[in-house]
């Protein structure tokens, strides 16, 4: 028996394979943002695993450090270091600022690390860690910085020492590790005319400045302009303790917040890109009825193209099922064509992208097959048209 | 020439009707139509516009439902005040070759697939078919356009491989609409000669409804329909070769 839709199809030629090709663009849409979605949740996740942590210690109440402001006083890691089952601790801070570098604004996240602590980037492209407690940096290679080059934040001036990958916010922005005793003056030191400013209301104030009483001012003064919070303390868990049961004893003992390697995930990659997957999906739900929408447009006009030819091979003795499978074999068609091409531009495009775009089989498999759901389904205008035509129309009035 | 009543008419219509719609708009296209084709003979279909040709040829064709009478083909009873065969499109597909006005080919297909398909529909193998559809195309003359697609193929040329499709299957009977209305005198003729071969040398029955003043008289047997009803008449019959 002769493929119908095969003949059919090549004897549309350009025309068909064209309208394949738009629909693969498309696809290829599509499957971008799928990518879009996949990498938010993958550097949230990197975030977390490159951290080298399993527990993170926050300002209780909060969701800190990423997903909300929290602030602990810089000593706390030593009443953490006296319970059983934590191994390392790390303070760590983090604050997003503008950096002007090479005449180029850059966002990025400026982390305050301890040299070879949680939180300190694990694994590095180039260059070496920070060894020294001052004035080094270590940058995700999407900053653009190279190694070598001077950073200068609010206070100080920075060199990169090193260029590590995969470390973003969840916001996106790339990420400058730097010693954490610098980014607390960066983050929580105030510049001398506010703090001149400070100190002359402070000398105002009876209540802080009592008469007679010389010492409480410059007590209060000094309280003032030292810097001693972090946002978070990360903790690795010594071997043989549970990080579950440890971050109940610090919930329970230290009146502190505490959340496993699992929580944060779940508050990074779940809680704080929900919207965004939501909106990611609302453009997939979009983007797939527009494809279904020009997949029938398409089969309806090559069908209504040959309602003669239609009337004729049913007057001869056409079996519906075949005129129906070959309307639908010229929908897959148009399905495949739009996938393999979407796939195709989709892997070349993705790295341009500014964010992470992560293409992954599973999501590949899922467009296909619902490439294929939708061309069917949309096949059905085409179908149902030819079905209802008449063979009595072939024989002229 | 009337019916020899030894043999058994491929074609048998008795008093058959057909109304168009219902109550005060109904239109009665066929109001008793009584017919008889033997095997092997071409007969004419003629009459104004309206009166009921393609009516006939349609109910003839299974493709609708008369609303009285009897249709018998080969001494089968097809149509008895309703259809006495299930599957329609099997009688159709097997039994009857259809040639139209216009060639009406599957312009997606060369001229030899446009045969083939037939058989292939009736399940016979790929190479069968082909090679039934090559015969049937030297047989009328476009064996060499075997391989040319239809936007190739001169009209003549056309019709030609839409009257090898209609053959492709051996039917016993085929129903023409106005197979000549296109074509020049001459084209015309000869298309008449092909069908007069084609009946005498298969048997086939075949109806030609016509308004063509070149071919009429050609025929050996018309049917006149007029306002639904027929009216046999004796026809020329001149000898075209
Ligand atoms: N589908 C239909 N519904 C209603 N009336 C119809 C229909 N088809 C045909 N008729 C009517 O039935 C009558 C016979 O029509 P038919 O098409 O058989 O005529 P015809 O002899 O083929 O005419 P022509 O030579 O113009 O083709 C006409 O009055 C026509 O208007
Ligand atoms: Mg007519």
């Amino acid at each position: 028996m002769i493929n119908l839709a095969g003949r059919d199809i090549r004897h549309h030629g350009g025309r068909y394979i064209f309208t394949g090709l738009g629909l693969g663009l498309l696809i290829g849409v599509t499957l971008t943002m799928a990518g879009v979605y996949r990498g938010l949740v993958d550097d949230g996740k990197a975030l977390i695993d490159n951290s080298g942590a399993d527990l993170w210690v926050v300002q209780q109440g909060t969701l800190g450090p990423y997903a909300e402001p929290s602030a602990l006083h810089d000593d706390v890691y030593r009443s953490l270091r006296a319970l059983p089952g934590v191994g390392e601790t790390g303070n760590v801070t983090y604050q997003t600022m503008q950096v002007r570098h090479a005449n180029k604004d850059v966002r990025v996240m400026v982390a305050g690390v301890e040299p070879d602590a949680p939180g300190a980037p694990l694994y590095l492209v180039s260059g070496r860690p920070i060894i020294r407690n001052h004035y080094e940096a270590v940058a995700d290679v999407k900053t653009g910085f190279k190694q070598g080059d001077k950073i200068k934040l609010r206070h100080y001036e920075y060199t990169v020492v090193g260029i590590t990958r995969r470390m973003v916010s969840s916001g996106g922005d790339p990420m400058l590790f730097i010693p954490v005793q610098d980014a607390q003056e960066e983050q929580f030191v105030r510049d001398a005319d506010a703090i001149v400013s400070d100190r002359q209301r402070l000398a105002q104030n009876p209540r802080l400045n009592p008469p007679g009483v010389p010492g409480v001012l410059a007590a209060v003064q000094e309280n003032q302009v030292s810097s001693r919070s972090v946002n978070a303390v990360l903790v690795k868990v010594a071997k043989g303790y549970d990080p579950k049961n440890l971050a109940g004893t610090v919930k329970r003992w230290k009146r502190l917040g505490a959340y496993t390697k699992d929580e944060m995930t779940d508050i990074l990659v779940v809680k704080m890109i929900a919207v965004s997957a939501r909106q990611i999906f609302m453009f997939l739900v979009i983007l797939t009825v527009v494809s279904a929408a020009i997949i029938a447009f398409i089969i309806y006009t090559m069908t209504i193209g040959k309602i003669r030819e239609i009337a004729v091979l049913k007057l001869v003795g056409t079996r519906n099922l075949t005129l129906a499978s070959m309307i639908m074999q010229e929908a897959l068609g148009l399905g495949l064509i739009g996938f393999m091409s979407g796939k195709v531009v989709a892997t070349i495009w993705a790295p341009y992208f500014p964010k992470y775009v992560l293409l992954v089989p599973q999501d590949a498999l899922s467009a296909f097959a619902v490439a294929m759901l939708v061309s069917a389904l949309a096949s059905l205008l085409g179908i149902r048209t030819a079905l209802k035509v008449d063979p009595a129309e072939a024989i002229g009035g | 020439m009337t019916l020899t009543q030894t043999q058994t008419p491929a074609i048998l219509v008795e008093g058959l009707m057909k109304r168009y719609g219902t109550g005060g708009t109904a239109v009665d296209a066929l109001k008793g139509v009584d017919m008889a084709v033997n095997p092997g003979e071409v007969v004419g279909l003629i009459g104004p516009s309206g009166s009921g040709k393609s009516t006939l040829l349609k109910a003839l064709g299974a493709v609708i439902e008369p609303t009285g009478g009897k249709i018998t083909l080969d001494g089968n009873p097809v149509y008895d005040h309703g259809w006495k065969i299930k599957d329609l499109r099997a009688l159709r597909r097997d039994r009857i070759g259809f040639v139209f006005q216009a060639p009406y080919l599957i312009p997606f297909l060369n001229a030899t697939d446009n045969v083939a398909l037939i058989p292939m529909l009736a399940g016979m193998p790929d190479a069968g078919a082909r090679q039934r559809a090559l015969g049937l195309l030297q047989v009328l003359d476009v064996g060499h356009r075997a391989a040319a697609q239809v936007s190739e193929l001169s009209g003549g040329e056309q019709q030609r491989v839409s009257i090898a499709r209609a053959l492709a299957n051996h039917p016993p009977i085929i129903l023409a609409d106005e197979p000549t209305a296109p074509l020049d005198s001459q084209r015309a003729l000869a298309v008449m000669r092909i069908l007069n071969g084609l009946a005498k040398q298969y048997q086939t029955a075949i109806i030609v409804v016509t308004h063509d003043e070149k071919i009429i008289p050609t025929f050996k047997r018309i049917y006149h329909i007029r306002d639904g009803k027929t009216y046999e008449e004796a026809g020329e019959g001149r000898d075209i070769g």
